[in-house]
């Protein structure tokens, strides 16, 4: 099976800081196949921020090609982009980012709000398949227990360990069924334990659901446990380790 | 997302920051109350003038002497021989019933009591033309009119003053300028309030006021005619008619008058439009007021977006476009602008009677009174309030860069 989702031609962005061009990215070429983890290793300032922001169609490139699951979306307009997110993306972010004032189960929840385009074109099976009702929060309900929060879901972030926020980010980025998970430094802000914890829960997302990962890192033993580093320098790939 | 979730969500938002929230609400709550209290408290005072002015008579034309608007030589006063002339149904047919009127203010005294009040000698026809009633008694006939009696019929007002009530005095003495009359009659209120107040006076046949107590130079001089018209539609016919009949007692020229006629409706006219312009004064200042609040939300909402930069940037993340972030934040502000017009119209109706009661007690009845129009005004301009002063914070939140949004601290 080598069918790829993610297919990136010569990606380059470019920023204007004031008078200076920043060349963030300069011309990387990535192919991720579908049920590989990869992980992105640099120094600060070396450019994985903005890859992972372009791979994560946070960010347009300024130049380059970028098929993410069969859709070219290099060239989309913000809206179509914010919807690609919510369908094909998604993202685990170091400080969980989380929305404190709600429980667990609306923050998993929350993805599937944004599903239901009802304000453009009003559809009744958008709204049945992806709008909070009774099967979104059985849905909800379902991702939580499958990252074994089923006795916190109704705790707000505030109640739950670092390592339990985490698995609540986990269990929204899957909510969707997306094409992709980004992990951005998962387990930055963890203890070394939980850390390991949130790590052998992405891996058994690869292994037992096939999810596609791509994990951004500071930390070799975390780079070491996945299939594939690659090392960005400067805004090009480095070198790339199997 | 459905609107009822919208709303749940705005409604948890807003709930996380009670004291905020409600201070923001206070803002419009102040304004909406001021705004709709003072269109209250203006339309209860208009209805109030209006109705005294009712009170006084229907399809009135007053007819004095003298020009305002040209300066006419030896302006001939108005006598009984003008009101004679204008009793003439071929020459005034519009006209229904003339009434002369004179007038003086006199000390009056009963019973040890004394009073200084507006003494009117007029003539039986007044009741009718004046839409005068009694309690008690009678209203002066034609015969006391014509025996030059010594009777007065005094109004409840005055009653009250010189008696302590106003029951129990038709057959009391009572010494006007030194002169003792009996009363024969007590006037029904007519709710005439503050100066000038239709309750406090006595009134005396025509004849016995000339000869005995408001001596006049010529003797059959009056200082007012009181006119009715058959009808409502006639006033403007019984006008020229009047006029017509004047100008031949009075050999004046047109445009030349040495007299001026005033219609009641007119009147009514003039005082609507200087209450309406005084309410709608009051309205505008208190609409500033309602304009500060709007600022206050729109202020908080700017707080508010900064403080969620990240929550909006995880929100896209997460797939929402721009103008679900924008109907998020709209939704915000339009529930704090609603809310405050709500209770606005409640705190409104609050000072309104507060007002009403005060003004019952200090003698100057005013019923203020929120119409439909006034709550329905308060809420569309609320709402319009919430969108307007809601856009600018909702567009910014909703035109962040995802990137940017979540890397913000």
């Amino acid at each position: 099976m080598s069918e790829q989702v993610i297919s990136a031609e010569n990606l380059a962005k470019t920023y204007r800081m004031g008078e200076v061009e920043v060349h963030a990215l300069n011309g990387v070429t990535i192919h991720v196949d579908r049920g590989e983890v990869v992980a992105i290793m640099g120094p600060s300032g070396s450019g994985k921020s903005t890859l992972m922001n372009i791979l994560g169609c946070l960010d347009l490139p300024s130049s380059g090609d970028y098929v993410l699951d069969g859709e070219n979306v290099s060239h989309l307009s913000e809206d179509q982009l914010a919807q690609i997110r919510n369908r094909k993306v998604g993202f685990v972010f170091q400080t969980f980012n989380l929305l404190q004032r709600t429980s667990a189960l609306a923050n998993v929840e929350l993805p599937l709000r944004y599903a239901a385009p009802l304000y453009s074109e009003p559809s009744l099976e958008a709204e049945r398949s992806g709008g909070v009702n009774g099967k979104g929060k059985e849905r909800a309900r379902q991702a939580l227990i499958s990252v074994g929060l089923g006795d916190r879901i109704n705790h707000r972030p505030n109640e739950l360990s670092g390592g339990q926020q985490q698995r609540v980010a986990i269990a929204r980025a899957l909510i969707n069924d997306p094409a992709i998970l980004m992990a951005d430094e998962p387990t930055g802000n963890l203890d070394s334990k939980s850390g390991k914890e949130i790590m052998d829960l992405l891996l058994s997302l690869n292994r037992e659901r096939g999810m596609t990962i791509i994990i951004v890192t500071h930390d070799p033993t975390i780079a070491a446990q996945t299939q594939r580093t690659i090392h960005l320098r400067d805004g090009v790939i480095e070198e790339e380790v199997k | 997302m459905s609107l009822s979730q919208q709303f749940i969500e705005a409604m948890k938002s807003l709930t996380s920051n009670k004291l905020r929230s409600s201070l923001t609400i206070l803002g419009i709550v102040i304004g909406v109350a001021a705004v709709i209290s003072m269109l209250a408290i203006g339309r209860g005072a208009q209805n109030s003038i209006t109705n005294s002015i009712n009170g006084i008579g229907t399809n009135l034309l007053y007819i004095s002497s003298g020009n305002p608007t040209q300066n006419v030589r030896n302006p001939k006063p108005l006598t009984t021989a003008d009101v004679a002339a204008l009793q003439d149904p071929a020459a005034a047919p519009d006209v229904a019933a003339v009434a002369p009127v004179i007038q003086a203010r006199t000390t009056v005294v009963a019973d040890g009591k004394t009073t200084s009040t507006s003494v009117s000698g007029v003539t039986p026809d007044y009741a009718q033309i004046s839409n005068e009633s009694t309690t008690e008694g009678d209203f002066i006939n034609q015969s006391q009119t014509t025996s030059r009696a010594a009777v007065a019929v005094i109004g409840p007002t005055t009653a009250t003053t010189l008696f302590g009530g106003t029951s129990g005095i038709v057959g009391k003495q009572i010494r006007i300028g030194g002169t003792p009359f009996t009363v024969i009659g007590v006037l029904t209120s007519k709710g005439g309030s503050g100066f000038g107040s239709q309750d406090d006076r006595v009134l005396i046949p025509l004849t016995t006021a000339q000869t005995r107590l408001i001596k006049r130079n010529p003797s059959n001089r009056v200082d007012q005619i009181l006119a009715q018209a058959t009808s409502s539609e006639t006033v403007t016919a019984a006008q020229d008619e009047i006029s017509a009949v004047l100008r031949v007692t009075h050999k004046t020229k047109p445009g030349l008058d040495d007299f001026n006629i005033l219609a009641q409706a007119a009147i009514l006219d003039a005082v609507s439009s200087i209450t309406g312009i005084m309410t709608v004064f009051l309205g505008g200042i208190a609409g500033i007021s309602l304009l500060v609040g709007g600022i206050g939300i729109m202020n908080i909402m700017l707080v508010s977006v900064t403080e969620r930069t990240r929550e909006i940037g995880l929100r896209k993340a997460l797939g929402a476009r721009k103008i679900d972030i924008l109907i998020q934040f709209l939704t915000e502000s339009i529930m704090l602008s609603l809310l405050g017009g709500f209770i606005g119209i409640l705190v409104a109706w609050g000072i309104s009677s507060i007002i009403g009661q005060i003004a019952a007690a200090s003698g100057t009845p005013i019923t203020p009174s929120i119409g439909l129009d006034a709550i329905l005004l308060a809420t569309l301009f609320s709402s319009a309030i919430g969108l307007l002063f809601g856009l600018y914070p909702s567009n910014r939140a909703a035109s962040l860069q995802p990137v940017e949004a979540l890397r913000y601290e």
